[in-house]
């Protein structure tokens, strides 16, 4: 399979009073022609950070890409002028938010902000915008959607503003397609219609996406690979199958055993990681994850490993094989 | 097993928030039908969890419980005493028994008080400490929810989430209840922390007998920790079981889509699950629909369904149904 974006090294700091946040320390991943991308990880960790750098989202400052590429079609995002961005995103490359609130213009009508990408990246005059942005929000399962290009956001519900936005960011049928926690605002029943959009879509249109959320369930059943973000670096990714059957990272295993599944059966006790999400004051010359590691060894503590193959499309930054116990 | 006790019994229980309008004459021009007529009850040292989506209600069930809401009708008994009879200083007494842990960690806890003096406050409140005791007893409770017990002097904001949750814990601990209201405690918390609540209220719970109604809108959750579960739609209750007998029979329609919803974290079993997805949103309680509540959404709806209200039956011991397909 074409790989389609190539991020390589990408670093991305923020000043703050308390001193310079190291959010994304050094991430390196691929995106390939239309596979589902899962990010997972918990708050902090650097996931929404990181997709923010390479479509130049990041408000500077305080917010700085230090390091880095991010290629696409043979051209860095990062080095790009503002211009040539601005061709990209929306057109080629869009992002749905989580918060369905407060992503729109509250005084322009949902017709007008649909209907602006086309505007802009395909010339289309207004009318036509439009026509085609009726026809979208049909897609995407808007009752009445002609009517309703007339009214505001606020005359939506949650879930289905979440649809006027990913109709929004797909109208212009772009090969990429950035998820940023769509679906944490909603509740479960409409998180499932949603998702069984997203998956319908997805399947028609052919694009790439890529998925990030806190919530290992979703990513079950929507991604083709997995990358695990923690303190700013990925720490694991795999193929989802391999992923959720031989989780390797403490991290992986200990973010899985926290979890209560539905489907369980009889009591066992949830496994909790001890202490807290490393503070990203300083870039650690160790694991960020060795202060909360039961494996942790002497080794872990003076160097910080690197992503290290363990299997065919299964790479893992730990010291320690979890399998045996033993220093790799 | 033994005839379980009930702790709290809940009857016929409303609650409507008016809708006013007008500034200086305010006229009353509806109600949101927050809670519309639930009857349960919560047995002495079990988990009751309370699902359902946001809005429907669960959340003013629990704080009408404690009548920190008081209901518009029915009754609350608690050790057999009925709560929305007692006001003053009866209600306050009972008060010490029952206690809430609140959703927000940030919220929830005076930014302005110390740790101490939060976790102390309803020791001076209710007269049952002072002075050196008051500190030996915070003391104490911080150990208990495994924080040092050097952190009295600290505030709120030097504290993580999960920690202040535990602070929240603690306080509601001190006055030694029996039965604590948790309105979606873990909601706010990183799953790696979760876990951690939830493994120390299960501890507390073996350590001093308590009886929990567990509001969370996590199902999975809600089936690890709780005996019995009740599902809430729209104000009112539409099915209470055993939690293996919900998880595994669920007859209500809502029930039903709603544990389809629940993503699994294994692509194995994802693969092969089948989803029932609802159409639409759920309705306004200001004005919620005829009959069954459900029904503008369940497949199965009849002409019935429209027109008569299902009645709260329980069609096999201790399973509990409002539906007219079942």
């Amino acid at each position: 399979m074409t790989e389609l974006l190539t991020v390589e090294g990408l670093e991305t700091q923020f000043r703050t009073r308390e001193g310079t946040v190291h959010a994304v320390n050094g991430v390196s991943f691929s995106l390939r022609e239309g596979e589902t991308l899962g990010i997972v990880g918990e708050s902090g960790c650097g996931k929404s950070v990181t997709v923010m750098s390479i479509l130049r989202l990041i408000p500077s400052p305080p917010g700085k890409v230090v390091a880095g590429k991010a290629i696409y079609q043979g051209k860095d995002l990062l080095k790009m002028s503002d211009e040539e961005i601005r061709h990209i995103r929306g057109a080629q490359i869009s992002m749905v938010f989580q918060d369905p609130m407060t992503s729109f213009n509250p005084v322009l009508t949902i017709g007008r902000q649909v209907a602006e990408p086309l505007e802009i990246h395909m010339g289309m005059s207004r009318k036509q915008a439009l026509e085609r942005a009726a026809e979208m929000l049909a897609m995407v399962g808007i009752p009445n959607a002609k009517e309703r290009l007339n009214d505001y956001p606020h005359q939506f519900s949650g879930g289905m503003r979440q649809r006027v936005m990913i109709a929004m960011a797909l109208i212009c049928t772009p090969q990429i397609l950035i998820a940023d926690e769509p679906t944490t605002a909603l509740d479960v029943t409409i998180q499932a219609q949603i998702i069984d959009l997203v998956k319908r879509l997805r399947d028609e249109l052919g694009m790439a996406i890529i998925w990030i959320t806190h919530d290992l369930g979703i990513i079950a059943g929507l991604a083709d690979r997995v990358a695990v973000m923690y303190g700013g670096y990925i720490i694991e990714m795999a193929q989802v199958d391999e992923l959720y059957a031989h989780p390797t990272h403490p991290y992986t295993i200990g973010l899985l055993g926290s979890l209560p599944r539905m489907d369980e059966t009889g009591h066992r006790r949830l496994i909790s990681i001890d202490g807290l999400p490393p503070v990203l004051l300083e870039k650690p010359n160790y694991c960020p994850f060795a202060p909360r590691c039961k494996y942790a060894v002497e080794r872990c503590w003076h160097e910080n490993p690197p992503l290290m193959s363990v299997a065919p499309e299964h790479q893992v930054a730990c010291w320690v094989d979890t399998q045996t116990g033993r220093e790799r | 097993m033994a005839e379980p006790e009930v702790l709290v019994r809940v009857e016929n229980l409303v609650k409507h928030f008016p809708i006013t309008r007008g500034i200086i004459i305010q006229r009353q021009v509806g109600a949101v039908h927050a809670v519309d007529g639930l009857t349960f009850d919560v047995y002495r040292g079990e988990t009751l969890g309370l699902v359902g989506e946001s809005g429907c209600g669960k959340s003013t069930t629990g704080r009408t419980i404690l009548q920190l809401y008081r209901p518009t009708s029915g009754s609350v008994h608690f050790e057999g005493v009925d709560l929305v009879k007692l006001k003053g200083e009866d209600l306050r007494r009972m008060r010490r028994r029952m206690q809430m842990i609140f959703q927000d960690p940030y919220a929830s806890l005076n930014p302005r008080m110390t740790v101490g003096e939060i976790i102390g406050e309803p020791l001076i409140i209710h007269n049952v400490a002072r002075g050196r005791e008051v500190q030996e007893r915070v003391e104490h409770l911080l150990e208990l929810v495994g924080l040092n017990p050097a952190y009295a002097n600290r505030y709120p904001h030097e504290f993580s989430g999960g920690q202040r949750q535990r602070i929240g814990v603690a306080r509601a601990l001190a006055l030694q209840p029996s039965f604590i209201v948790c309105d979606e405690p873990i909601s706010a918390l990183d799953v790696s922390i979760q876990a951690q609540v939830v493994n120390l209220l299960e501890d507390l719970q073996q350590e001093f007998g308590l009886t929990y109604l567990f509001i969370a809108h996590d199902l999975s959750m809600v089936r690890h920790i709780s005996n019995r579960v009740a599902v809430m739609y729209l104000g009112v209750m539409v099915e209470l079981a055993s939690r293996d007998e919900l998880y595994n029979h669920p007859l209500h329609p809502y029930t039903q889509a709603l544990l389809s919803a629940v993503p699994i974290p294994d692509p194995a079993v994802e693969k092969k699950r089948k989803r029932i997805i609802l159409q639409g949103d759920v309705p306004s309680p200001v004005n919620p629909p005829s009959g069954c509540r459900f029904r503008t959404r369940c497949p199965l709806a009849a002409e019935i369904c429209k027109e008569v209200k299902p009645e709260w039956r329980e069609v096999s011991p201790g399973h509990f149904v409002a539906c007219h397909m079942v």
